[in-house]
């Protein structure tokens, strides 16, 4: 059986900064298997800026970002299987992989980094009552047909859903020639970045409808109209608050969730609220020598953060095949309570040096105290003026800190009332 | 003297500016920024709006699409005018990220390519 040192499943700026990362550290004998013809990943299609800010101080686009990180894995000379679809993950770390050149084989890794990215929320998972006609896509579909293709999905559009990739696409196709009537969000704020509801929406004079969802799809062959409606405050539509807009295409912007039929297949602990691997602060999965990282992990907002934490995972993985031997660490186990939806990591080696806990909250928040305990003992605090949904967020916690866990702490956020109510 | 409430769009951070804007139009401050850059966008936003144009042109001897981007931002208004003149432009490949396309577009930059086709 074929072996390499690190297989890396995905070559996206998740799957290239970990490669890089694991080479900096050391090991030679990596792996990439990507499925798509070109390295890059979902950047290949995003060809706004706005990528790179942290990572390298300026504002690149998608393809210019991904082609940074493809130039240094050539330099390097790390091999990577283009067009190769990785079909299966076993427990002893055997990679099934299906390749148009060599058919399907095995590879053994000595450690494997995940790293297959998302999905898009689809039709089917956000069912909409009506008919069944042409025209609805997803947003990233679109994007795909407008910036790849160069073909337009249609000309009068509806968006549902305010996640970034949605507000790209209502300015893409504006730019592109298309009516884009209005992008409907069903809650209360919008999922996106307050960037791009200016830039995007605001610039184009595209109505943000808060509150508003599409309760029916119209139409046999094509779509031919949308119904949109209010909903209230249980998001429950409110059928004499609704209007109709003839649309020939609907566009879907309603989440993403992490794409981890391997890992499922591998057995390894999956957290319900992020649909990713549950991982330690070097993110390590359940299973010894798989690590995790980018959007299959947790979705991020930025791109820059997805490379950040690649880092972190291609390190990890080339540590563990380079000094296999270790004494296990005691775990802390990360719980959430209050506004705080979920962690990343969700488990901190003790003494594990300073970690960045990454987290999201489930609301709007203001005049938060984030708080770390054990039990009553606090062992971290730190103020916010405003937290939202939409936003990761992030504590640093320092050595001293971590060194300090027990089996267990809970992160809570709490809004400070009586500051509330001073505004 | 009247107040302006702004959403900063040079990074993701998205900072609520407020400008002081006086009768005659000039910024008497602005507050809200938590980096220099948010204080020159709310001035540049409020007197001449700009933009970076990010779009695809057609490779003439390629099936696909090369992306392109204004190398600096234009004034937000001549958008559209300059989508029309992109639908008009085309590249050759073999082309490299950096290779200007077309130079001098609306007189207020030069288009390059965003992607690699060889």
């Amino acid at each position: 059986m074929n072996y390499a040192d690190i297989i890396i499943i995905g070559g996206g700026p998740a799957g290239m900064a970990a490669a890089l990362a694991a080479y900096e550290a050391g090991v030679r004998d990596i792996l990439i298997l990507e499925r798509d013809a070109a390295l890059g990943g979902i950047l290949q299609q995003c060809i706004h800026n706005g990528f790179g800010l942290h990572r390298f101080g300026e504002e690149l686009t998608g393809p210019e970002y991904a082609a940074r990180y493809a130039r240094a894995v050539r330099e390097k000379q790390i091999p990577c299987l283009l067009n190769s679809i990785v079909l299966s993950l076993s427990q002893d770390r055997t990679v099934t992989v299906m390749r148009p050149d060599g058919g399907l084989s095995h590879i053994r890794a000595g450690a494997v980094v995940l790293a297959m990215g998302c999905r898009e929320r689809s039709r089917g998972a956000l069912s909409i009552p009506g008919s069944r006609p042409a025209g609805i896509y997803t947003a990233g579909t679109a994007q795909r047909f407008v910036n790849i293709k160069g073909m337009m999905p249609g000309k009068d559009v509806v968006i549902l859903g305010s996640g970034d990739i949605g507000l790209i696409m209502a300015r893409r196709m504006t730019l592109e020639g298309a009516r884009v009537h209005a992008v409907c969000e069903l809650m209360p704020y919008s999922g996106g970045l307050n960037r791009n509801i200016v830039q995007c929406l605001q610039d184009f004079g595209i109505p943000l409808l808060l509150s508003h969802t599409v309760s029916r799809i119209h139409g046999d062959r094509r779509v031919c109209g949308v119904t949109i409606s209010r909903v209230d405050e249980h998001l429950q539509v409110v059928p004499e608050d609704s209007r109709y807009i003839p649309c020939d295409t609907l566009l879907l912007s309603c989440g993403l969730i992490p794409e981890n039929e391997l890992s499922r297949g591998a057995g390894i602990r999956l957290d319900p609220v992020t649909g990713g691997a549950v991982v330690n602060e070097r993110r390590e999965t359940s299973l010894p020598g798989v690590f995790a990282c980018g959007n299959v992990l947790h979705v991020h907002d930025l791109v820059d953060y997805v490379s950040e934490e690649a880092d972190l995972a291609g390190r990890a993985a080339a540590d563990f095949v380079l000094h296999s031997e270790k004494k296990p660490s005691p775990i802390c186990r990360i719980h959430v309570q209050g506004g705080v939806r979920y962690t990343v990591p969700q488990q901190i080696r003790v003494g594990s040096g300073e970690v960045r806990l990454y987290f999201r909250v489930g609301r709007i928040m203001h005049h938060v105290n984030l708080l770390l305990r054990d039990g009553e003992h606090i062992l971290f605090r730190k103020k916010k003026q405003k937290m939202t949904p939409g936003e990761m967020e992030c504590i640093v916690l320092p050595a001293e800190v971590t060194a300090a866990l027990g089996n267990e702490a809970v992160l809570s956020a709490e809004e400070e009332s009586a500051c509330a109510k001073k505004n | 003297m009247r107040e302006k409430e702004l959403t900063c769009i040079v990074c993701p951070m998205g900072c609520t500016l407020h400008a002081e804007i006086d009768d005659d139009g000039n910024i008497l401050s602005v507050c809200g920024n938590t980096c220099p850059r948010g204080a020159a966008y709310a001035k540049a936003e409020l007197t001449h709006p700009t933009r970076t144009l990010t779009s695809t042109v057609r490779l003439q001897n390629r099936d696909a699409l090369l992306p392109v981007k204004t190398d600096r931002p234009i004034s937000k208004e001549k958008m559209a005018d300059a989508m029309k003149i992109l639908r008009t432009v085309s590249a050759c490949a073999p082309v490299h990220i950096g290779d200007v396309i077309l130079h001098n577009l609306l007189g207020e930059a030069d288009l390059v390519a965003t992607g690699d086709v060889e």
